[in-house]
Order: structure tokens, then sequence, then C-alpha cells
């Protein structure tokens, strides 16, 4: 049985990480940014989670319109880091956990979520940004990743409904590993995407941090009633690539009914973007 | 496009579905094949020549080698596909943000500055024309 040491959820603009790659942190449109998140980044180093699971989604990289499946599991050992257009990110190598993630496939497919099991997948921004968001610039990655990618690119993604319930599935695979280190594994998992945001279009720019707000606060306190939120309502009020949120319920369900916000920072704009990141973890009174 | 969809009054908003992948496939096929250092070499080479290899209507070809940005959206593009073609123009995200919205980048750079682009009035076509007097439709 492994600990769960909390849930992040983070947007996972590709800025940001070109900021921290090009040492721009100081530099005064980032700086209130990084400001903002360090004391994030001071949980994460004393939570010292040893593997981290993190929802994201691929932006046409490891897949593409050839192979679209809503929910994949990277099972490899390794993930190395994608060329998204620019060459390859110079972050670390992604240390995978292939032991805990073959059995998440197994009690997952058992638990009926037919998840695509991936052996050979390059991880692009959306994995690696909230790596460099949470832990910096470090020689390596301090914890492995097992990554699970969500289309929501290719409308429709699943549903919140869904996604929360597939983080419930993982949080039972996680209480009933008996793997070979699983005395004490301490698991901590990453929602990413959102917050509000629109990409594209003649309505691109739009940022809506009211919803945002709204958004958090649900995904505290109610998020079965949160998850039902229709996917149009994502695209007219949050942006057509604010529907990424979605991927927040499925870290909300790997936790507790119960959970304690740890730390909440929304900040306008990193890019285009609504930038947000909230801490939770498992109530301490429960 | 046939069947309506209860996104389809969101302005200036181009939801990437079925409709929109049926027709955009090559488009962004070609747009995926620029992941590769080598077809980004080949590209910047011979733009029409690579083309060739990607069978694009007309209208998209067009639309690819003027970087129409809003026009590869109305001709099925999706956003993380065609972006592909503007970084290797060395463009950012504001660049194409102001191209689709008629602005420059500097000016959507402060628009985002300023807070982004309000909700207010931008929900639906009917009250975004009545506030802005443009219609933003999305087919």
């Amino acid at each position: 049985m492994t600990t769960v040491v909390g849930g992040i959820g983070t947007s996972h603009v590709p800025a940001v990480g070109a900021a921290i790659d090009n040492g721009k942190q100081e530099e005064r449109y980032w700086r209130p940014y990084f400001d903002k998140i360090r004391p994030a980044r001071e949980w994460m180093a004393a939570e010292q989670p040893d593997v981290c699971i993190i929802v994201y989604n691929d932006h046409a990289s490891a897949f593409s319109l050839r192979l679209i499946p809503t929910f994949a599991l990277g099972v490899a050992a390794e993930f190395q880091p994608a060329d998204e257009g620019y060459g390859r990110r110079q972050v670390p190598v992604v240390q995978g956990h292939p032991e805990l993630a073959w059995h998440l496939a197994e009690s997952l497919i058992g638990d009926e979520f037919d998840i695509t099991i991936v052996n050979e997948m390059d991880v692009d921004h959306g994995l690696t940004v909230p790596l460099s968001v949470m832990y910096g610039e470090p020689e390596t990655w301090p914890c492995q990743v097992i990554p699970i990618c969500v289309n929501v690119i290719q409308y429709p993604p699943p549903s919140g409904k869904r996604c929360l319930s597939l983080g419930r599935a993982i949080r039972r695979a996680l209480d009933s590993y008996e793997g070979s280190d699983a005395e004490g594994l301490r698991v901590a998992v990453f929602g990413t995407g959102g917050m509000s945001h629109q990409l594209q279009g003649e309505r691109a720019g739009l940022v809506n941090p009211a919803f945002d707000t709204a958004f958090m606060d649900d995904l505290i306190a109610e998020p079965d009633a949160g998850s039902l939120r229709p996917h149009t309502d994502y695209i007219r009020e949050a942006g057509s690539e604010g529907i990424e949120l979605v991927m927040w319920l499925v870290m909300r369900g790997v936790l507790d009914d119960q959970v304690d916000e740890v730390f909440r920072m929304n900040h306008v704009p990193t890019s285009n973007t609504s930038n947000g990141l909230l801490i939770l973890q498992n109530a301490r009174d429960v | 496009m046939a069947t309506a969809r209860d996104y389809d009054d969101i302005p200036g908003t181009y939801v990437f579905d079925g409709r929109r992948s049926q027709q955009g496939y090559r488009l962004n096929m070609f747009c995926m094949s620029l992941n590769d250092e080598a077809n980004r070499e080949r590209f910047r080479t011979d733009e029409a020549a690579y083309l060739d290899g990607f069978d694009l209507t007309p209208q998209q070809r067009r639309a690819v080698l003027e970087r129409d940005w809003l026009g590869l959206l109305q001709l099925g593009g999706n956003i993380y596909y065609t972006f592909k073609l503007a970084i290797l123009d060395g463009l950012s995200m504001q660049d194409v943000g102001g191209a689709m919205s008629g602005v420059t980048g500097a000016e959507f750079n402060q628009m985002m500055i300023d807070g982004g682009r309000s909700i207010e009035g931008n929900r639906r076509i009917d009250e975004s024309a009545a506030t802005h007097g443009s219609s933003g439709h999305t087919s």
C-alpha cells in the first residue's frame, strides 16, 4: 500500500518551461508568477514523493490524429522529452515506474477502465512543464513518473464525471499495490492544463478568472457536482482550451472525499493563459 | 457541416470536433510532420514541393503558403497542429493570437497583460455582435 501525499493541479504553459530553460524567471514579466509559486515548490521539497502520477494531454507530439486514445498509461522505464517543433526540450529524461504502472494497468482494466497501454512515448510540455513548475531545474528529476495521457484536443474529451471516476479507480489501484517497493511508497498525483484560456480563433486570449476560482472551489468541496459540468460550459466560459481542466478531476478523484487546501495561486497572464496552481491533501481530521 | 451543436453559438471559436477533423486531417498531418527536423529542413528549402506530398485542398495549400492563421482553422486546422508552422516561422502564440483576432502580436500581448479578453460580451454570437458589431461566426 502506498501513501498519497497530495494532489497538484497546475497549468502546463509551454512559455513557463521556456522561461525556466532560458533563465528568465527574474524578468519583470515572469517574476510575479515565480514568486507566487515558491511556497508550492517548498511543499514539494518537504513532501518528497517517490512517484508522481502526471495526468496531462499530449499536444500532437507522441500521438496525432492518426491514433487518439482517450486515456493512455505509460508503462516504460523512461520517457524522452518530445520534439514539438523546436527540438527536444533540454530537461532530464523522465524515469518511469514500470512495476507500479503495470499494476495500475491491471487494476484499472479489472475495474472496467480500459486504458491504452503505451510502451514507447515521448512526453511533451504537458508533462515536463509541471515537473519544472514544482522542481525547478534539477540535474535529474527527483521522482519517478507515471504518465497518464488524456485526449482533450480531438473533441469530445472524456466527461468530467469519467475523469473523476478514473481518479478514484487509480486510488483503488494505489491502495492495493503490493509491489517490491510498496511499503511506504510516497505518491503524488498531478492534474494539469487549464486554467481558462483560448488559443484559437477571433476569441483568442479569452480568460475568465471568476470561472477559475469557482472551478477550484467546486473541485475541493463538491467534486461530484462539479464533475457534471457540461463540455460546452467549459468551452463557452473557460475558452476552447480551458476544457483541459477536466484533467484536474482525475487528480481530485485520487484524493479522499474530504481534502485540505494547502496552496492556491492564480496568475494572469502567462502567455495566453490564466495560470493556476492548487495543492490539496487528504483531510487530516478524517 | 450539417448537424448543429450547442457550442456553435460561441463566437470566434472553432471547436475541433469530428466535422473539423474530417475536413482538416491531411492539413493537420502535414503540420504534424514538422515535429521532425529533417522534414522542417525540407519544408524550409522548398515549401511548395514539400506540400505536394500531402494532398491538401487548394484552399488549404494556399492558407499554409500565405500563413493565413485564421483561414487554417476555418479549413479544418487545429491550433496545436497549425502552431507547429508558426514555431517554424519563429512566431509566438501572441503573434498568432493577434493575427487571428486582427491585432499585432504586441497589442495582443498587452491585452493579455491587461487581464486578457473578457468573457463579458463574448459568450454568444448574438451578444458578441451587439457588443462589438462583429459576428465572429464559427462555421
